[in-house]
């Protein structure tokens, strides 16, 4: 059963590094693209909440998935 | 599962708080919560736990979730169409300013993205965002529906539709089946020479092609359907966990609280995004359903 707990930490653990590695260059395109060209920069802003939406897919349903693992399979 | 009357431990609270309202019916012979047995036949009730869920198969419907969705789109369809017959071409206030808003934001996005032509995708998406952003229940404390309610004698009741992966998963093989028909009406026979001669052009590629491309139109629905869920799952998980740690002690009763309005207003952050995408991604869908090269 403490198996559970490895696997859904786990889970997490690595999910969540993907998505901060992700998002994070999607951040850094975002600034600069924001410093080549400033009109553009409330487009760009919306693009990167999409691409952020995107990228956090896999990892948020990896999380719900372990949450469930932890509270309710596991007791 | 405790009692009503006992004190119930915090995974039973949690796990309590997670379970739906079912309806279905439970096979002959099967033992149930207060001791009674099902006769021949099989019985049609609600669910009393967590093994009754689990015995009354795939044919047992969520109530609340059912009540919640169609409910909450009455309401929206009733309030649009209130503010939309008191429109006037004068400058607006209020109500009708907030609704010219979204309607405006909805058009602009689907605009930008859909380069068909179709009277019913933007309507769809304005329909999508609204529904969706209407998961601002998720905000409303997390006991306080689902205690009066138990008092009023409903056992279980979770009252965000979106938690419930039957419903996401309904919404985006709802919008999986728009795609195909596009598809199908649009680019006729082409639709099954994009499927199985896409990305090699050589007929002997034939299985390698369909193969490739029915995974990448299968997991469109999926991860539709499935990001909106874990978005919500977890995050009304961590309502529920923050809650819980009310129950600590007098001293956390502080900082729970200030959880609890910090997490409410990433929440909201959070629904509007998932909105936005959802729409934005059934705009793209059908606007590649709908391309004619």
């Amino acid at each position: 059963m403490e198996l559970i707990y490895v696997a859904a930490a786990i889970m997490m653990g690595l999910g969540g590094m993907g998505a901060a590695i992700g998002v994070g260059i999607l951040g850094g395109k975002l600034i600069e693209g924001s410093a080549r060209q400033p009109e553009l920069a409330p487009k760009l802003q919306g693009t990167f909440f999409l691409g952020a939406g995107l990228v956090d897919a896999i990892p948020i349903i990896g999380v719900g998935i372990a949450m469930y693992l932890i509270f309710v399979v596991a007791g | 599962m405790a009692a009503n009357g006992d004190s119930q431990t915090v995974s039973e609270y949690i796990v309590h708080h997670l379970t739906n309202l079912t309806y279905g019916k439970l096979p002959e012979g099967f033992e149930r919560y207060d001791g009674s047995v099902v006769q021949a036949g099989g019985q049609w009730t609600m669910a009393h736990g967590a093994d009754e869920i689990t015995a009354m198969g795939f044919n047992a419907i969520h109530v609340d979730s059912m009540i919640w969705s169609v409910g909450l789109g009455i309401i929206f369809c009733w309030l649009f169409r209130r503010v939309a017959v008191r429109a006037t071409s004068g400058v607006p206030t209020g109500l009708v300013n907030f609704v010219e808003m979204i309607v405006e934001f909805v058009d602009g996005t689907v605009k930008d993205t859909f380069h068909g032509r179709n009277p019913l995708i933007a309507p769809l998406a304005l329909t999508i965002f609204v529904w969706v952003f209407l998961i601002l229940m998720d905000l409303i404390p997390v006991d306080l529906i689902p205690h009066s309610l138990m008092l009023a004698g409903v056992e279980y009741q979770k009252i965000v539709p979106s938690t419930d992966p039957n419903i996401t998963m309904g919404m985006a093989i709802g919008v999986f089946v728009l795609m195909l028909f596009y598809s199908i009406k649009v680019k006729g026979f082409g639709f099954v020479k994009e499927l199985t001669l896409n990305p090699f052009h050589h007929p002997l590629f034939i299985p390698v092609n369909l193969f490739m491309e029915v995974v990448g139109l299968l997991a469109k629905p999926f991860s539709l359907g499935l990001r909106l869920f874990g978005n919500m799952y977890a995050g009304e998980m961590i309502f529920i966990l923050i809650a819980a740690l009310f129950s600590v002690g007098v001293f956390w009763l502080l900082p729970a609280a200030l959880l609890q309005i910090g997490w409410a207003i990433f929440h909201i952050l959070v629904i509007t995004l998932q909105a936005f995408i959802f729409m934005v991604l059934t705009i793209v869908y059908l606007s590649m359903a709908h391309e004619d090269h």
